[in-house]
């Protein structure tokens, strides 16, 4: 028989043993009796004889060799009933477990999902992404300092020696389907050997190959992402072969992407994927893609075997200084060029793909995780105590059962096995909650504008994770109360329960210390807490320097109109005025930069003899009175700055303070350094405005100059418009847009309030401030529960001390106060003990905040108000019902 | 106590049950009793170790066991003695020979140098 099947028999078995030592007893009688004892006597004789029954069972039961697997399931078992008595503390316990280690998984799981894991692709470890060292620092027109023009990867491609293979890609919004049918759908842009390079399979037809993207070619092909070809096409095969009308084109579908991949990059997916070559014939034979000035690409390659990143990144410098003079942009001065031809390329790890995500999320979810944990060790802290507590009521029953021969190992085993089922479950249903948690923080996240797509699935490293937090708290729980159990002296114990005048100084101690660490640690979030709450107020009330409130943003796309270069300004210009005639609109202007987060332009300018350099736009009149940014000095552009008149220009003070030490400007001129489309120009300022705000909510604010929109050098067939109105921008936005449905059904119109534009890009900041507010609560109301626990059983162990001491004459006020300063004592360690543990907490927010230092004075000091007034409280209460005690009562009983 | 009545050493125990047990299947009362009365009664074996001892034996796979009737007509637990326990006892046996000749041995050297 094997040792599990013993076990399960064991029923069978206890009975057998004891009717084989029945029968031996019988047996023995018997043989007495005929040996002639009275049956009285022979009974006595065989019992006598015999011994314990029960320990020659004990004895076989150990020799089966099952003894210590019984025993263990014999304390799973007591466990669970006693667990399952006092339901309230299992309920409170287990629920406590679960939302603490939910939480710190929730929070591990995103940090896994956009930090540690890696492309679901064969080898992803050779995988690397060329880019310029350091960036471009805003050369060119690009997408992202790091990223590459078309004909520099060209350049790479051909000439590097590192990579088996390489690959080039990008993302961008494309239309998909005619008519009102129309919507967006995200495409992957990438060249040919994207596929092969990453080892990536085909679930239907085949993926792009080398061959597919050639320049010219006429009839591309498409290939879907898993999702678009599940929610389209029904997962069917037919879909191969078929065709779909992408930006006006048809497109054939020759294939379909595995469900595993969804691009390159961390949160983000792709309905569809297109050859770079297809560019020219989507966008009506635009080329622009193939710009010198243009860097729109991310490159990445698979290195050759026995290649290291930095054996490639050493490479790829070499080779740097011919590739970059192969692809000198043209239209530019000629020491931005110099500059240009100084760039190097470097190769980076990209085994987990790229990640906007990750520069931006890495701390705030490091720093949460943190807080998580945080929070999780106060609660533990709170359980213990209860777990004390309870051993404490126990200690008498303890004390008997080692009286009585019980091995203290197996008394710290029991009092585990309690600690090991409630984490254990805690654990489990943590796991299940931090599914919802972190996939509602992910919704929490995802805009419209930029959704976010994060495959959140629970992986080895997740399930370790939880495993580990578990154990750790199983650990914290259970220890304390199992070595309190197993230091039980059992005479003293028995003799002394209950009845001690006062009791002994030691069994609280451990108490006290949990106390101070949870009310130091509470302080902490609490500080944390508030710091990020103050930062996301004073972003979200910070001094833009224009208006926000009430202005509607429009974009619209007018490529389809198909206007000849001589006519865009033209219709433009009527398509402002247009809006303009609608009576909601109060005002109206365009310009070419959206502020705050809508990019970035500059243009080099010299200025008498400084030479620098200014972000840069083209509005039309009554920019300024529709954002209402002051006008300090001067004129406002108006319909006499045309094309031809001479060229003016509005600047900002920072602008004048940069460029003309903060004398008088007007009047006064600059000119621009040339870059493609920009030619070098004279401009005339004619008027000072306010600062304000740019790119950034952070930060100095930049110079900046304004031109007439008349005087724009380029004509890009798009234009931005922002519209004040007191109506809700909601209904307007779709009034405007029927309207221009009717007039221009080729153009393309979006439009957003632009204070959900400005606050889009504050997530991360709410977030935070929403979370460790939220946590750093919690915090504070376990540690005051805790206090409020650890006084009220104290109050309880000192019954009989408290009632003497009213008997001979204590008034009320002196019992409270002797409870109190036994409180305040702990607290005010507590708090000198957070205080420090704040400094180096604050320390590492410190990028994170705005508007405030790290050490905020003001800060420490609500925090430990704010502290100190909970733990007042949680205190008091026990105090008060100490002083109401009846001595007669209190001495009498036992 | 009888002071005729010897104790047994470590582990001897096994040695006896094992050897009593290769005649036929037998129970823990008559193996008792066979013990008793083979040593004539210096040997009494104590329930407190027998069974034990046979648990033992059987859950080393020495010995297997068999519910099955006794002579008196009542239901009783056989031994009996495996191919793998025939094994242990002639090791045992041999050990045990070689262990009481050594024994003896010594006692008579030095009880011949003494003398």
């Amino acid at each position: 028989m094997n040792w599990w099947r013993r076990l399960w028999t064991k029923n069978q078995l206890e009975q057998r043993l004891a009717a084989e030592l029945r029968f031996h007893f019988d047996h023995q009688v018997a043989d007495n009796i005929r040996a002639g004892m009275s049956e009285e006597e022979a009974h006595r004789k065989a019992r006598i004889e015999f011994g314990s029954m029960d320990a020659v069972k004990e004895e076989c039961r150990s020799a089966r060799g099952t003894i210590w697997l019984e025993s263990t399931l014999q304390d799973i078992r007591f466990a669970l009933r006693t667990l399952r008595k006092s339901s309230a503390f299992t309920f409170a316990a287990i629920c406590t477990l679960a939302l603490g280690i939910g939480a710190n998984t929730a929070i591990f799981e995103l940090l896994d999902a956009v930090r540690l894991r890696s492309l679901p692709v064969p080898n992803p470890q050779e995988l690397a992404r060329i880019q310029i060292r350091n960036g471009n620092g805003g050369f060119f027109l690009s997408l992202d300092d790091y990223d590459v023009s078309h004909p520099l990867w060209e350049e790479i491609r051909a000439h590097q020696q590192a990579f088996s293979g390489m690959f080039a890609w990008s993302s961008q919004w494309l239309r998909l389907g005619e008519g009102a049918q129309a919507r967006r759908a995200s495409a992957l842009v990438v060249s040919g050997e994207i596929f092969s390079t990453l080892q990536v399979q085909p679930v239907a037809g085949r993926l792009f190959r080398r061959e597919d993207d050639q320049p010219g070619c006429a009839a591309p092909g498409v290939v879907l992402g898993y999702d678009f070809w599940q929610s389209n096409f029904g997962g069917q095969h037919t879909a191969i072969g078929s065709r779909m009308v992408v930006n006006d084109v048809s497109l054939e579908v020759i294939g379909v992407a595995p469900a595993t991949f969804s691009g390159v990059e961390v949160g983000k997916s792709f309905d569809l994927a297109v050859p770079i070559c297809a560019l020219s014939v989507l966008h009506r034979g635009d080329r622009s893609f193939q710009r010198l000035d243009y860097s729109w690409l991310i490159v990445m390659g698979r290195l050759k075997p026995g290649w290291t990143i930095a054996q490639a990144s050493d490479h790829l410098s070499a080779i740097s200084p011919g590739l970059f003079e192969a692809t000198v942009p043209t239209g530019y001065a000629a020491a931005s060029l110099e500059r240009y031809k100084k760039f190097r390329l470097e190769a980076i790890s990209a085994r987990n793909g790229v990640s906007s995500l990750r520069a931006q999320y890495d701390d705030p979810l490091w720093l949460l995780l943190g807080i998580t944990g945080l929070v999780l060790l106060i609660a533990c802290g709170n359980l213990t105590n209860l777990m004390l507590a309870r051993a404490s009521a126990r200690q008498r029953e303890f004390a008997l059962r080692l009286a009585l021969g019980a091995s203290r190992s197996r008394l710290i085993r029991q009092s585990l096995c309690e600690s090991l089922l409630l984490a254990s479950t805690g654990a489990a249903l943590g796991l299940a909650l931090a599914g919802a948690l972190s996939k509602s923080i992910l919704y929490f996240l995802s805009t419209e504008g930029d959704p976010l797509h994060l495959e959140l699935s629970t992986d080895w490293r997740m399930l370790a994770f939880t495993a580990t937090v578990g154990t750790l708290a199983c650990a914290i729980l259970g220890l304390a109360p199992a070595l309190r159990s197993s230091h039980i002296e059992p005479g003293a114990a028995i003799k002394a329960a209950g009845r001690g005048l006062t009791t002994a100084r030691e069994g609280f101690s451990f108490q006290r210390v949990l106390v101070v660490v949870q009310i130091s640690v509470s302080l902490v979030l609490v500080v944390g807490a508030l710091l990020f709450v103050q930062s996301f107020r004073n972003l979200m009330t910070v001094d833009l320097g224009f208006r926000e409130k009430g202005i509607l943003l429009a974009f619209f796309d007018m490529s389809r109109l198909r206007l000849p270069t001589g006519q865009i300004k033209t219709f433009k210009r009527e398509l402002l005025d247009d809006i303009r005639s609608i009576p909601q609109v109060q005002a109206a202007a365009t310009t070419t930069n959206v502020l705050i987060g809508g990019g970035m332009f500059s243009l080099g300018i010299r200025a008498g003899a400084v030479d620098d350099w200014s972000r840069f736009a083209w509005v039309s009149p009554r920019y300024l009175e529709t954002l209402q940014i002051p006008l300090l000095a001067g004129r406002d552009f108006n319909a006499g700055d045309t094309e031809t008149s001479p060229k003016v220009a509005l600047v900002n003070q920072t602008f004048v303070h940069r460029f003309f030490a903060n004398t008088d400007p007007i009047g006064k001129t600059f000119r621009t350094s040339p870059e493609p489309d920009y030619p070098e120009t004279e401009y005339q300022i004619v008027g000072v405005i306010k600062d304000t705000k740019y790119f950034n909510l952070r930060g100095e604010n930049p110079a900046m100059s304004y031109a007439p929109a008349s005087q724009d050098p380029a004509t890009w067939p798009s234009s931005v418009m922002y519209m004040r109105s007191s109506m809700p921008l909601g209904p307007l936005g779709a009034a405007i847009g029927r309207r221009l449905g009717e007039s221009h059904p080729q153009m393309g119109t979006q439009f957003r309030a632009f204070q959900t534009h400005i606050e889009e890009g504050l997530i991360r900041e709410r977030l935070m401030a929403a979370l460790s507010s939220f946590f750093g609560a919690l915090a504070a109301l376990l540690a005051t529960i805790g206090l409020y626990g650890v006084m009220a059983y104290m109050m309880v162990r000192r019954r009989n001390e408290i009632g003497i001491r009213v008997a001979l004459g204590a008034s009320r006020p002196q019992i409270v106060g002797l409870v109190m300063k036994e409180a305040a004592l702990l607290l005010v360690i507590g708090v000198a003990a957070g205080v420090a543990g704040s400094l180096v907490f604050a320390r590492t927010a410190a990028t994170l905040l705005f508007g405030l230092t790290a050490r905020d004075p003001l800060t420490f000091l609500a925090a430990a108000v704010l502290l100190a007034a909970a733990a007042a409280l949680g205190s008091y209460l026990p105090a008060q019902r100490a002083s109401r005690l009846d001595p007669m009562t209190a001495l009498r009983d036992e | 106590m009888n002071p005729s009545k010897s104790d047994l050493p470590q582990g001897t125990l096994d040695l006896l049950i094992l050897k009593v047990a290769i005649l036929r299947p037998i129970h823990g009362y008559a193996i008792a009793q066979r013990l008793q009365q083979i040593s004539r009664d210096a040997l009494q074996v104590q329930q407190g170790s027998l069974y034990p001892a046979l648990h033992r034996l059987e859950n080393k796979g020495f010995l297997a066991a068999e519910w099955k009737e006794s002579e008196t007509g009542r239901e009783a637990k056989f031994y009996r003695l495996t191919a793998k326990g025939r094994r242990q006892l002639r090791a045992e046996t041999d050990n045990w020979q070689r262990l009481s000749d050594a024994v003896a041995l010594v006692l008579q050297l030095a009880e011949g140098e003494s003398s």
